[in-house]
């Protein structure tokens, strides 16, 4: 392993490819590092090592992906697959374990680009075993070629259709797909829909899934609210209200999905600055348009730092390497600005549909904010909305503070599948709006690292490299 | 303009709360202003160890005096804290060190305390049955052990306000001036007066002290903790080491706590904290040379907290030597959770009755002056 | 519960102990596909208060996947590839200590 990379790229998913392939095609020495065994990220995850589902099964959107995974492989850059980033500090020291050994390289510049993950769905049961997100049964599909007959999917958002047609695609059936949009959603998503109608075709490709979901005969049950997954250790019904009533369907398998929100955790540590996005109900990493962020050398691309897509994500990365190499002085802003232009252009046409797709897959406020007091908001430390509530009785105002009180927020997951529901749960609470309520903070390891592999870094693994800003 | 107070505490870290505590307790109508929350700094994210194992000897008869307050917390606050006597163990690892330790213990049963023990190997292996086979011994202190910072901080602070301490949280201290036998202290809620001012601003505390004409060599210091995941049971008491740092413990849910003095980045300024990779895998190092079975554990967080440190290491406490109606008690140099219970009530000695029972002659501000 | 779509009979397998029980998969799978694909669904009992667990995420998130892989606790199931012969154990609670 070579250390001093003039650029690393945390991620190789669309942004991280594209971005490693920009860099190292300007010459730049260039390292990749992303903790699944092959490079596709999410959208293109296993797109080297197809398993028994292919390209029929998971459409086209995933077989153009491979063009990018080679021409990544053919790049020069150097990939660390199973390379894990536990922490990126503020003077570019990039510390990643691979094969059970942690080590730090410092880089000239850093792109971020780490991904989405799914927004937390937290309702009751929503720990039962059994209940796993949408996105978890598509990486069982693309990777393994697994799938579970006759789940119940739930929720909202475009890859909620996507995934039930991949599997319909797979003749795997379906029992229902209860539909959390809620009604006021579609009103508010129309004044939007002229911009997005200037990108029919991906509208289109939406409602066609829709439409194969309905004619494969699967029930789509829409404007459900008050969802709950019950059972003895395991999940075995789920209910929701529907047209007033109380309703239940037996499932053993229920797969819950609301919407992807960029994972903050790596650019937080950092200490990056984060705003309050409020058309997508999620914290975003501030940047300017090559992905810049307030720390100097840190970059960040792609779904990590705000949720456009695969195509917009494979343009923010070029774009994050071109500020990058500019950075590091292997071009100038002129040459920079020359080539990130029709980039720059591509990216705004690409974002087009977004105005109108977050207004109408933004997710219910009570599926965000749980009413129910026994709901378990925190996963990890089983801390539930009431005792956040309780808390916030007591004076607690912020999330950080909440932590010492109740303990939300300390488990390994480190804030991933509760700091979104926490702040809102907060702001709810104390009557202020999210960004004045605020965030976990997050400090390294941003992923848990194993004792002996943080004893074993030696001194001399921490090169103290003097390329940069 | 704020409505009339007998003192005003700047800082509602541990020291501030507990000043402002005891002296509600004697009648003072106390007002607390603290820039950011209650419990925000070194007081709410400390490593809870109450030691009296190891202090320096200046400190030991506040130690002995805050120890009997610990095992009585419940009466002073409501609240147990979630105070374990589970006992400190200091190890050591070589015969040298041994030699070392022996000697240190000699020397404070002259000054006539008996609560440092010196053990063998096999005593040790009976306390700590996972400690590794090189271990040769510790001193240990039965009745010392560990208790949860933040819980303990609110405690003061709810008992504190019970007695009808206000606390304006979210109100930084800009200036102090004084006139006609009181002070005017200038915050974001604008000038507050009282004829007594008491000085608790951690490792802000020598900005405070400079206003009044006393500088004090205070550095900021960003002291570094890491958890791990929940383990089974494996040991009680808090561990440390003679010859490295080392401050260890194993919480009640599980997870193991590893400090000990190693640094990370402090920006006092920028009210920032940040951890430093070398120092936390020193500190893995130590926890995993000690114990074997840590090469099992994860680290799931790792945080600092600023905490102000003075050149000798140990605090300031006591009046100022340029200002009438002014006290201190800040710099507390890592160590300082064990003694807010008692530093508390040694302030309102002084505040109250011009001097105080315990000896604290050590920790004179003038004596950087020179 | 979770089954192969479409089987290769050609691909190469390997062998796991799952709580002794032995479960072949195919080479290269993580080790929570491989239980999933064996039917289970119950990976952890929690530390706080003893609840069943299992994959939520499968990229790596919730870490509700913990497994004890030959001997060493609090493996995330979902980014552990299977090994022949490698034992898995549920994590129960806090983690053992190991030998
Ligand atoms: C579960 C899931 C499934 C999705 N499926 C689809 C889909 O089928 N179609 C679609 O159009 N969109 C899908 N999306 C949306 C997706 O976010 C984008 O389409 C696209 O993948 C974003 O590209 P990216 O490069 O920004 O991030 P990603 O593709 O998410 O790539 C990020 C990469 O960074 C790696 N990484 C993150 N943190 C670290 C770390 N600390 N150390 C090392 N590596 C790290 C991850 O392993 C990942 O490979 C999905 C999102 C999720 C969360
Ligand atoms: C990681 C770590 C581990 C430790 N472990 C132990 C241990 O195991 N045992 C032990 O005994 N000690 C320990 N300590 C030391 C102990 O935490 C401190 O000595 C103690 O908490 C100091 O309390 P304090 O009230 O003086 O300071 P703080 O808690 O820092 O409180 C000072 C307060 O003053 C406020 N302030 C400052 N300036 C102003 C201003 N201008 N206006 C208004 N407010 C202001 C600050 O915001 C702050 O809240 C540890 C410290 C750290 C950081
Ligand atoms: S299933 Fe979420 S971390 Fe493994």
């Amino acid at each position: 392993m070579t250390a001093r990379p003039d650029i690393a790229v945390v991620g190789a998913g669309p942004a991280g490819m594209a971005a490693a392939v920009a860099a190292a095609e300007a010459g730049a020495h260039v390292m990749v590092f992303d903790e699944q065994p092959g490079p596709g990220g999410q959208i293109y995850r296993a797109i080297e090592t197809p398993g028994p589902a292919g390209d029929a099964v998971l459409g086209a959107d995933y077989a153009a992906g491979r063009g990018l995974s080679r021409a990544f492989r053919d790049s020069g850059a150097e990939y660390l697959p199973g390379a894990t980033v536990w922490q990126v500090s503020p003077d570019r020291e990039v510390g990643v374990s691979v094969d059970g050994r942690a080590r730090i390289i410092k880089a000239g510049a850093v792109i971020v680009a780490g991904g989405a993950l799914e927004r937390p769905f937290p309702i009751p049961g929503w720990t039962l075993p059994g209940v796993m997100t949408a996105g978890a049964a598509q990486i069982a599909l693309k990777a393994s070629g697994l799938a579970a007959a006759d789940a119940v999917f739930a929720g909202t958002g475009p890859l909620l259709y996507l995934i039930v047609d991949q599997y319909l695609k797979a003749g795997v059936p379906v029992r229902a797909v209860l539909e959390t949009t809620p009604w006021s959603a579609y009103l508010g998503a129309l004044p939007r829909l002229p911009g997005a109608l200037l990108r029919a075709g991906k509208l289109r490709q939406g409602l066609g899934y829709i439409r194969a979901i309905r004619d494969a005969g699967v029930p789509v049950i829409r404007g459900v609210s008050g969802l709950a997954v019950a059972g003895d250790g395991r999940a075995e019904r789920v209910a929701y209200t529907h047209g007033g009533h109380r309703h239940e369907i037996a499932a053993e398998h229920v797969f819950v999905h609301q919407g992807v929100v960029p994972n903050v955790n790596l650019t937080r540590s950092i200490g990056c600055r984060h705003d309050w996005d409020p058309a997508q109900a999620c914290w975003r990493v501030a940047t300017d348009a090559w992905g810049a962020t307030d720390v100097a050398g840190i970059f960040a691309a792609g779904d990590g730092a705000h949720v456009g897509g695969a195509e917009a994500a494979r343009l923010g990365g070029q774009l994050a390497a071109l500020g990058a190499l500019c950075t590091i002085g292997r071009i100038d802003a002129a040459v920079r600005n020359n080539r990130g232009a029709p980039i720059q252009h591509a990216l705004a046409w690409e974002l087009r549909p977004r105005p109108f797709l977050d207004a109408l897959y933004r997710p219910a406020a009570a599926d965000r904010v749980p009413a129910g007091d026994d709901v378990v908001v925190c996963r990890c430390e089983e801390v539930t909305a009431g005792e956040v509530r309780a808390t916030a009785a007591l004076g607690c105002l912020g999330p950080n503070q909440l932590k010492s009180f109740c303990r939300a927020g300390m488990g390994p997951c480190q804030g991933r599948l509760c700091a979104l529901t926490v702040t809102e749960l907060l702001a709810e609470a104390t009557g202020r709006p999210p960004d004045a309520v605020g965030d976990f903070r997050r400090r390294p390891p941003v992923k848990p690292l194993r004792l002996a592999e943080l004893a074993a870094l030696e001194p001399d693994d921490t090169d103290g490299g003097d390329a940069g800003p | 303009m704020t409505a009339g107070a007998d003192a005003i505490v700047v800082g509602g870290g541990l020291h501030g709360c507990s000043a402002a505590l005891h002296l509600a307790m004697r009648g003072a109508r106390v007002l607390v202003l603290e820039k950011d929350t209650v419990a925000r700094h070194a007081s709410g994210v400390n490593a809870g160890g109450v030691r009296r194992l190891g202090r320096d000897l200046a400190e030991i008869p506040l130690a002995d005096a805050a120890a009997r307050v610990w095992h009585a917390i419940g009466d002073l606050v409501d609240d147990d804290c979630g105070f374990q006597p589970s006992g400190q163990v200091k190890i050591g690892e070589t015969e040298a060190e041994m030699a070392e330790m022996a000697a240190r213990v000699e020397r404070i049963r002259a000054l006539g305390f008996a609560h440092e023990v010196l053990i063998g190997a096999d005593e040790l292996r009976e306390r700590l049955p996972a400690v590794a086979g090189h271990c040769r011994g510790a001193i240990v202190v039965d009745g010392d052990g560990h208790a949860n910072p933040f819980r303990t901080t609110q405690a003061f602070h709810r008992k504190a306000r019970a007695l009808g301490v206000r606390f304006l949280e979210g109100t930084a201290v800009r200036d102090l001036a004084r006139a006609g036998g009181a002070w005017t202290v200038d915050s974001a809620a604008g000038h507050s007066q009282a004829p007594v001012l008491v000085n608790c601003a951690g490792a802000w505390g020598a900005a405070m002290a400079a206003k009044l004409g006393e500088p004090v060599p205070l550095s900021a210091e960003a002291f570094m903790l890491m958890v791990t995941q929940p383990m089974a049971p494996f040991v009680g008491p808090v561990v440390g080491a003679w010859g490295r740092a080392l401050s260890f413990k194993q919480l009640g849910n599980g997870a193991v706590l590893i400090g000990g003095g190693h640094r990370g980045l402090a920006d006092p300024d920028a009210n920032r904290a940040g951890v430093d990779v070398a120092g936390l895998a020193a500190s893995a190092r130590t926890a995993a040379a000690i114990f074997p079975v840590m090469r099992h554990a994860a680290v799931v967080r790792a945080w600092a907290g600023i905490e102000g440190e003075t050149p000798d290491k140990i605090p300031v406490i006591g009046e100022s030597a340029t200002a009438e109606g002014a006290f201190h008690a800040f710099g507390f140099s890592g160590h300082g959770f064990q003694l807010g219970p008692i530093v508390g009530r040694v302030v309102a000695d002084l505040v109250t009755d011009g001097a105080t029972d315990l000896p604290i002659e050590a920790f004179r501000i003038d004596r950087f002056a020179n | 519960m979770f089954t192969e779509i479409a089987t290769d009979p050609g691909a190469p397998t390997v062998t796991i102990v799952f709580e002794g029980r032995e479960i072949a998969t195919r080479a290269g799978a993580t080790v929570a596909a491989a239980l999933l694909a064996a039917g289970e669904l119950h990976f952890r009992d929690t530390p706080v208060g003893a609840e069943r667990r299992g994959p939520y995420c499968l990229m790596g998130v919730c870490f509700d996947c913990l497994v004890e892989i030959d001997g060493e606790p609090n493996r995330q199931a979902c980014m552990a590839t299977v090994r022949d012969g490698m034992r898995v154990e549920r994590q129960r609670g806090a983690a053992g200590i190991g030998p």
